[in-house]
């Protein structure tokens, strides 16, 4: 028998492409504008997503029969800051320097609207495998779209890709530079971001035209 | 089952229970793991010292920040930092082994509400000359910034260390990387005979930092608060100190 069932594949492989969470679901926006002018953010703050979103859903799933309708809200909420500062401390006493990285994402780990939105659309309906692995399936979906962004906004923005010069230096004209080409300033601020993950919507959707809403 | 969990008795029950467990987990789990992370505290402190005055493990390449090592980082500590002093409301300055073990967010919030406080300040020594450390808190875009800025008897900058706690990450962030605060090194914190500190400049025309008397450093791309809130931090820093400044400057 295979580890995972057709089902429980598809559970993991969906939200990577025509069900992502970002590009489709249009959930997890304002964390990907914030945190992808850099590459390196962006990886950090994916793992950080999939930990959190995953180990969520188990929990969240488990308790799904004695949560009150009426505060689960509240419920969702308290579930995920627990888990970012649980993390967050074990991380200062055992990994400091690592934790000094993480310090800038755990407010926008835990606003971050695709925890939530599984919660409530997935992990309150399914049994704790499932809902493991729909967490692990959107997270990913979710850190592939932030890698893409930041990685074309550090490579255009900043001329480098994880701090290293890969279009050599701006400042003494070497590499590229000595040809006039120049950083492009915008693509450090968020708005840039706005328009790669339009551009990703664009080429993802013209690819497979059945996920264009009919109006 | 479905029919218990709507009820009002259940709901408040469960809020409460809820309230409860992850209190305590979260009391737990913090009390527990506190004396491991005020060592980590500790051990930073005095890397962020020594950096600033630049006793560090930085390659010649402009490239990533290296502490000394944890496990070296108490005795370098003792060896390079001679004395330490704290200054009070009064001016009157006393030594005080644990200086750098003081919270300069509180000192600062008990000096704006008009009670007594200290300020610590470092005096350390290498290759035969005196570096100055003086701590700074301030505010940055999201959240705290804070640092140290080493200086020397003419009050030009021999380094300095800038560290944040919730600055944007690849822009505001920025201000503790290698090629912002290697920038600082050589500038001047006086203007004529006044403590001006060191503003963080857009468009001076001046990117690799080559002009070192104009109290300007170049600015972060899309960091104009951050880098705004480390100029003030400076100049307000600075100007805390200049009572003491003033009696070690060389004029």
């Amino acid at each position: 028998m295979a580890l995972l069932t057709k089902k429980d594949a598809s559970l993991i492989l969906d939200p990577l492409a025509d069900n992502n969470p970002i590009t489709i679901q249009v959930l997890g926006i304002c964390s990907a504008l914030a945190i992808t002018a850099e590459l390196e953010a962006s990886i950090v703050m994916s793992i950080a997503v999939i930990f959190v979103l995953g180990v969520g859903n188990v929990v969240i799933s488990l308790m799904r029969n004695i949560i009150p309708s009426k505060i689960r809200i509240i419920v969702q909420l308290i579930v995920v800051a627990t888990l970012v500062i649980v993390v967050d401390q074990v991380l200062k006493a055992y990994a400091y320097p690592l934790s000094k990285t993480l310090g800038a994402f755990v407010g926008l780990i835990i606003t971050n609207c695709i925890i939530m939105g599984r919660f409530e659309a997935f992990a309150l309906a399914n049994g704790p495998w499932k809902s493991f692995l729909d967490g692990i399936g959107n997270a990913l979906g979710y850190g592939v779209i932030l890698i893409i962004v930041g990685f074309f906004r550090e490579l255009l923005g900043s001329g480098t890709l994880l701090g290293y010069p890969v279009l050599g230096d701006p400042i003494m004209k070497t590499g590229l530079y000595a040809t006039g080409y120049e950083n492009n300033g915008f693509m450090i601020i968020p708005p840039a971001a706005l328009i790669v993950v339009g551009i990703i919507i664009w080429v993802q959707r013209s690819r497979n035209p059945a996920l264009i809403e009919e109006n | 089952m479905s029919n218990n969990t709507d009820k009002n008795s259940y709901t408040v029950i469960f809020a409460a229970v809820m309230v409860v467990v992850v209190g305590s987990i979260l009391a737990f789990l913090a009390s527990g793991l506190r004396p491991n992370i005020q060592e980590n505290e500790r051990i930073e402190k005095q890397q962020n010292i020594l950096y600033a005055m630049g006793v560090n493990e930085n390659g010649d390449d402009a490239g990533s920040v290296n502490f000394i090592p944890t496990d070296e980082v108490e005795e370098e500590f003792t060896t390079f930092i001679k004395e330490q002093l704290v200054i009070d409301q009064d001016g009157k300055i006393t030594k005080n082994d644990q200086a750098f073990l003081i919270d300069l967010k509180k000192q600062l919030a008990a000096k704006k509400r008009g009670e007594s406080f200290q300020l610590p300040l470092f005096i350390g020594e290498k290759d035969n000359k005196q570096f100055y450390v003086i701590p700074m808190y301030g505010k940055g875009l999201w959240d705290a910034i804070w640092g140290f800025v080493a200086l020397d008897k003419t009050m030009t900058v021999q380094g300095v260390y800038f560290d944040h706690k919730g600055e944007t990450p690849g822009l505001g962030a920025n201000i503790k990387m290698r090629y912002f605060m290697d920038d600082f090194s050589g500038e001047s914190i006086m203007k004529g005979t006044q403590y001006a500190g060191i503003a963080v400049a857009k468009g001076n025309n001046d990117p690799l930092n080559n002009t070192k008397d104009d109290n300007e450093v170049d600015a972060l791309a899309g960091a104009t608060i951050t880098g705004n809130g480390v100029a003030a931090m400076i100049k307000e820093s600075v100007n805390l100190y200049k009572d003491y400044l003033e009696t070690i400057r060389v004029k």
